[in-house]
């Protein structure tokens, strides 16, 4: 089947078998192995994407359903060199360590801004509760989302735009992530 | 892994979507959120030939009213039906219990309708669906059919959907301004429910005027706490009061053993869980 | 050249390592391709034991885009290859063959049974579906005493027994202490308990994988390994190619915990399959492989018995365990319980002990190498039983332990297990601890509680522990039969522009070492944190090492670092001399920089190194090169300690435990990054209270994993666990340089003891004296209830999976 799907700003058409999850697709077709495979029963989270403007776990959508969608990964976060205010907090605050589960905690963590600008610790534990990590403890993710909370607060800068929007709780799919005008 | 091989199709109506499964055959699966099929087709413990993705079809997606009751389409993400405006004030147990289902990535795709329709005995939605008496509206080739929850719930994973018969809407009677709760117990966060209750009460001033309370994995098919329902009408509404209705929760019950629960500990939590969840409904 | 000033040891430096890890620009194994790159899928017994009659694989081979179909018997016709074990604990341990692919028989459900080439993974996958496997059951060995029992029947019939090996540890005999016999005897109490760790899943999140292209001059394999040193040698040995024309890669690893401490059969098949068809090949497996197929950890029964006096001096204790292999033995499985045997006297000083470990065979999933490996076992064990002893005798448990422990003043102190431990401050750990935690307040309100009869009861949970880490003085690895040495290597390459190249044969896969390396070397040689490059985990690059396990990295790697900075400022010293025209003796290093001493002339090392890559004019026979090399064998293990602190609230009508506050304070010597060793700290807590309350690896009686996916194996969520306090002494360490201890494995050995003792402290006074782990709500409910140790589940059916009952129903929708 022939899908057209926009990734990370930049549009892709090809053919590909209706069983190739979108997840195979990204990482086999389009070469975007930042977002990785943890699980076979959706329980890890690593491949957490953003389809049109809210994260999903990459492995549990097929490719074709994905076909005119907008797609954000961990890889069109950065804009000219510049981290995205989550990628930072996640450095910033120790957040990993292997960094295998952290593509998906972060694409995680924005969507969880998104609907939360400022949420508290249950808050940030309870919107991750569908990444798994086996070397953090979670701690540090945690400080991380609440650290990067507060640098995209309205007025925190101009990183902070990219998630604006959020404290009026319409989302839309360029208010996420940054991926996809 | 990666799903065997499948023919796949996309309709943009429900006329086409119920066309194309009555071709297919036997070997056809509806894909609706597919955030319990896909994992399924990736370990490969199913391998339909063809796949009737229901995702295009734009009138199965959204709530609206008719009279004294809402309708939801089947399609109707978990994530919109928490934020429903309607279900908050019509149906908020269907709301509450959507909080708890899966994770947040799942509730953005996953569907309503395709929880209902894979009838998990786990699965959160079974409980607050038969509790409200929600009407499941079907559509097959002969036209629309509309079953109550109560009959349409058969065994694990069994409905009564006909093989070429697919879940269109659910028409959720209004219980505008009921408080509601949803009590899940699970061993963590990404754990289905051991047992769950689903509670929403109506009071008259100080007394309980009606109750509807429902039991999820305490047997093959959810279960309506109607004990405990009677034992609360007409009951002030208090601890003790609760307490008491709460006794009834295990009765009729038939549940699954398994290493996190035999039957006389999940009925002791169906009885514990049922206190708290209309004592939190309560609370508001 | 800038010169450090403030030391880098010690700063809270963020890591190196984050900036591919943020962005996904990252060399996971499964993210490499080469030309040509074809694809294997390995078909898995469904059987637990059972001999193959036949394996029909003609309809697998005509499927689409399938290259070759491989069973056992076609990869090795004779029978000869043997996936290696490199710790044989006695003389006399049977160790059974364990070939690539199952041959003749299955011993465990999960075994390779055969392999498929295709030329994607997909294609592989779907002609797995039609290889026609054949078995005629045999009978299945499943748990501990079972296997051991008059005419049980065999895992391996060859071997005439399910037992693997018996090791003894014997105070008396060792001349090290007393007799244990005599000490029980004499006692004025005797506290005997049965404890079960339960088998676990190691659970690192990137799934293993490996590449092999044979193309290449050399044979290059990169593996998702933690040890690509080992597996370079132990390849070239188990398949008798020449070990020059091997290379491994690890690139970047996603986590190990012990979990990729293996030579893997499937690492074997790519090696082979490559040859066979001169094309690269990839193996990369899904979770559901690897929770049947890679090693699990634990999986004891440990019966104690102590011994103590009426004020709670303790006189002995004795310790029998069964440890369980699994089907066969992985590359150090056998030692995996015998690493315990010297670490159940803890802190405490006890006159007599006495150790017996029978390894047994099952027919289950090999058992190996997971965080903390013996310790954590030992440590729980002898943690409970400080507890059950302080219940008896009617005292405080802290107080009870601090009657036994080691004073501060008694070090170097040695054992009754014959290790010297060389520094350590329990008393300062525990006063910080317990300040931090609130111990006074937390008991009042656990009175309170029950003389209320709330139905939240709080339980305080205490661990005070010890580990042995740093593995190994090479001669301490020679007493107990390993195979190999302890030692580690590095090794600097002083560039000409003045920018350093560390090697490293320590192999990180999540640690940080590329940080902490950077600091370490910073301050030896004087050149700034940014200037430095740490190299590893490619054997043409870091040609040496032993790799990263046992909290070894820094206390035993980065001690090597420090001596080939040593090497490389004596060898610069010479060459600054001349360059000076002054005498070496005359020169100080400091910041970089050496300095004729009552002088202002200086020469910084980044001129030096210039110098040296110019030649032009070097002191007589002085090389012209700065790179050195050193390899150190650490004399001692090191001996990290702390006071961990749990208190939980116990829901009497539900059975479920809740994590109020966790207190650590641990003690791991020296720091080199504080923000390092904290995410050690946090990720090990999360890791033993994992255990202690979630998670088990079931096998049904007919072995099969029925906790066989991410779906039944309960891995705790961020809304699962709790905020950690966490702080630290420091008493350095006085066996190395830098008087550094070790990190990774402390917060998983110490942590679930501290939760399961406080959940029993929680319901004493229900009559409970045990709970098996985990501490299910149920286990926990059936405790209170029946007021005796909860015994397991009533079925082994994992709850939970796709469907909550049985996907394979499947739904409408």
């Amino acid at each position: 089947m022939r899908i057209t799907v926009t990734v990370d700003g930049t549009s892709y058409t090809d053919d590909v078998e209706p069983r190739t999850l979108l997840v195979h697709y990204l990482r086999e077709r389009l070469g975007k192995v930042g977002t990785v495979v943890g699980c076979d029963t959706s329980n890890c989270g690593a491949c957490t994407v953003h389809l049109d403007g809210h994260s999903v776990k990459s492995c549990s959508v097929l490719a074709v359903q994905a076909d005119g969608s907008e797609v954000t990964t961990i890889e069109g976060l950065a804009r000219d060199g510049q981290l995205h205010p989550v990628q930072q907090a996640f450095h910033d605050n120790h957040a990993l360590q292997c960094g295998f589960c952290t593509p998906g905690m972060i694409m995680q963590s924005i969507d969880l801004l998104a609907d939360n600008p400022d949420p508290d610790e249950h808050a940030v534990r309870e919107g991750l509760e569908g990444n798994l990590c086996r070397c953090t403890g979670y701690q540090n993710i945690v400080k991380a989302v609440r650290d990067a909370a507060h640098h995209m607060r309205p007025g925190a800068g101009p990183e902070a735009e990219r998630v604006a929007g959020a404290d009026t709780g319409s989302r839309t799919a360029s208010s996420v992530g940054g991926g996809g005008e | 892994m990666i799903p065997a091989p499948f023919d796949y199709v996309a309709p943009s109506t429900v006329d086409d979507a119920v066309r194309a499964l009555a071709d297919a055959g036997e070997d056809a699966k509806v894909l609706a959120g597919g955030q319990s099929l896909l994992p399924v087709l990736r370990v490969r413990l199913a391998a339909p030939t063809k796949i009737i993705d229901l995702g295009k079809i734009a009138e199965l997606r959204g709530v609206r009213e008719e009279g004294d009751h809402l309708v939801i389409g089947s399609m109707t993400t978990h994530y919109d039906v928490q934020r429903d405006s309607l279900i908050a004030e019509h149906a908020a147990l269907l709301a509450r219990a959507t909080d708890t289902v899966a994770d947040p990535q799942v509730r953005h795709r996953g569907t309503f309708g395709g929880s209902i329709a894979h009838a998990d005995p786990a699965g959160d939605l079974l409980a607050p669906a038969l509790a409200l008496d929600c009407e499941m509206v079907i559509q097959g080739m002969d036209g629309r059919r509309t079953v109550a929850a109560a009959d349409f719930f058969e065994d694990f994973f069994t409905t009564s959907l006909a093989p070429d018969e697919i879940l269109v809407e659910v028409r959720v009677p209004k219980h505008t301004g009921w408080p509601a709760h949803y009590e899940k117990f699970n061993r963590v966060a990404q754990a289905w429910s051991m047992v769950a209750v689903a509670a929403t009460v109506r009071t008259d001033g100080d007394t309980i005027a009606e109750a509807r309370v429902a039991l999820t994995n305490m047997s093959a098919v959810p279960v309506r706490a109607r004990g405990v329902e009677e034992a609360l009408v007409g009951q002030p509404a208090t601890a003790e009061a609760i307490r008491a209705a709460a006794e009834h929760a295990a009765e009729g019950t038939n549940p699954t053993v398994d290493a996190n629960a035999d039957v006389e500990y999940r009925q002791h939590l169906a009885r514990v869980l049922t206190g708290r969840a209309i004592s939190a409904a309560m609370a508001g | 050249m800038t010169a450090t000033i403030e030391p880098e040891v010690g700063k809270g430096r963020l890591r190196k390592e984050d900036e591919r890890l943020i962005t996904g620009r990252t060399r996971w194994t499964d993210n490499l391709t080469l030309p040509g790159l074809v694809h294997l899928a390995v078909l898995r017994s469904t059987v637990a034991h059972a001999k193959i009659v036949s394996i029909d694989t003609s309809a697998a081979k005509e499927m689409p885009g399938v290259l070759a179909v491989y069973t056992g018997d076609d990869l090795d016709p004779e029978g000869k290859i043997g996936m290696p074990c490199a710790w044989p604990v006695t003389p006399d341990m049977k160790s059974p063959r364990r070939p690539v692919l199952a041959q003749g028989t299955v011993n465990f459900a999960g075994e390779g049974v055969a392999v498929v080439v295709a030329r994607s993974a997909g294609e592989a996958q779907d002609a797995l579906a039609e290889i026609d496997v054949e078995y005629e059951d045999l009978p299945v060995v499943l748990g501990l005493e079972n296997a051991l029992a008059e005419g049980a029947p065999l895992v391996h019939e060859e071997l005439g027994t399910n037992r693997n090996a018996l090791w003894v540890f014997d105070s008396g005999e060792a001349g090290s202490g007393g007799n244990v016999e005599q000490a029980i005897s004499d006692a004025e109490v005797v506290v005997k308990r049965r404890f079960r760790q339960q088998r676990l899943v190691p659970a690192f999140m990137e799934p293993r994988a490996c590449m092999v292209d044979p193309t290449a001059a050399q044979l290059t394999m990169w593996s998702a390994t933690q040890i690509p040193h080992i597996l370079k040698t132990m390849s070239a040995l188990t398949l008798g190619l020449p070990e020059h024309k091997v290379r491994v890669i690890a690139p970047d690893v996603g986590g190990g915990f012990g979990g990729k401490i293996a030579v893997l059969p499937e690492e074997i098949m790519c090696l082979l399959v490559a040859q066979k068809l001169g094309k690269p090949v990839k193996w990369t497996e899904s979770r559901s492989e690897t929770m049947v197929a890679a090693h699990h950890g634990r999986d004891q029964i440990q019966d104690l018995t102590i011994a103590a006096n009426r004020d709670g001096t303790v006189t002995g204790l004795k310790v029998e365990l069964l440890a369980d292999m699994g089907a066969y033995l992985g590359l150090v499985g056998p030692g995996v319980p015998i690493l315990g045997a010297f670490m159940f006297n803890a802190i405490y000083k006890i006159p007599a002990y006495h150790f017996a470990c029978t390894n047994v065979f099952t027919n289950t999933t090999l058992t190996d190498a997971y965080r903390g490996a013996g310790r954590p076992e030992a440590t729980f064990a002898i943690e409970r039983m400080m507890d059950e002893l302080a219940a008896e005798l009617g005292m405080d448990p802290m107080e009870l332990r601090e009657k036994n422990w080691i004073k501060h003043e008694e070090f170097p102190y040695t054992t009754v297990s014959t290790l010297t431990y060389d520094s350590g401050n329990y008393e300062a750990a525990t006063q910080k601890a317990m300040e931090l935690f609130g111990y006074e307040a937390l008991r009042q309100e656990q009175r309170e509680r029950r003389e209320r009869n709330d139905p939240v009861q709080l339980g305080i949970g205490i661990s005070t522990f010890t580990e042995m880490c740093g593995l190994a003085p090479s001669r301490v690895l020679g007493s107990l039969d390993y195979g190999a040495g302890g030692w580690e290597h590095a090794a600097i390459r002083m560039l000409p522009t003045g920018k350093v190249e560390v090697i490293t044969g320590a192999s990180a896969h999540g640690q940080g070492h590329e940080t902490a390396w950077s600091q370490i070397v910073a301050d030896q040689l004087g050149v700034p944190f940014e200037d430095v490059e740490v190299l590893h985990g490619d054997t043409q690059s870091s040609h040496k090492g032993l790799d990263t396990y046992g909290s070894r990295s820094l206390a035993v790697g980065g001690i090597a670092v420090v001596k080939a900075a040593e090497k490389v400022i004596d060898k610069a010293r010479k060459v600054a001399a001349h360059m000076m025209e002054c005498s070496e003796d005359d020169l100080e290093f400091s910041g970089g920089k050496f300095t004729v001493k009552g002088t202002d002339r200086s020469t910084g090392i980044g001129d030096i190194a210039l110098a040296v890559f110019a030649a032009h004019d070097l002191p007589e026979g002085v090389e012209p090169t700065l790179d050195s090399e050193a390899v150190y064998d650490p004399e001692n293990f090191s001996f990290p300690h702390g006071t961990h602190l749990c208190a939980t609230e116990v829901d009497t009508e539900t059975g479920r435990v809740r994590i109020r506050s966790y207190v650590c304070v641990d003690d791991v010597g020296k720091v080199v990054n504080p923000i390092i060793v904290e995410g050690q700290m946090h990720g090990g807590l999360a890791q033993g209270i994992a255990q202690a309350l979630y998670e088990e690896a079931v096998y049904d009686e007919s072995g099969t994993l029925t906790s066989g996916t991410f779906a039944d194996y309960l891995l705790p969520s961020a809304a699962d666990l709790p905020s950690f306090t966490t702080d630290r002494t420091e008493t350095p360490s006085t066996t190395n340089p830098l008087g550094v201890k070790g990190v990774g494995e402390a917060g998983t050995i110490a942590s679930t003891p501290a939760v399961v003792n406080a959940v029993v402290d929680a319901v004493r006074h229900f009559g409970v004296n045990d709970i098996e782990m985990p501490l299910s709500p149920m286990r926990v409910w059936q405790a209170i209830r029946t007021g005796e140790k909860a015994a397991g589940g009533p079925g082994a059916e994992a709850g939970g999976g796709l469907g909550s009952i049985d996907a394979a129903h499947g739904g409408a929708q």
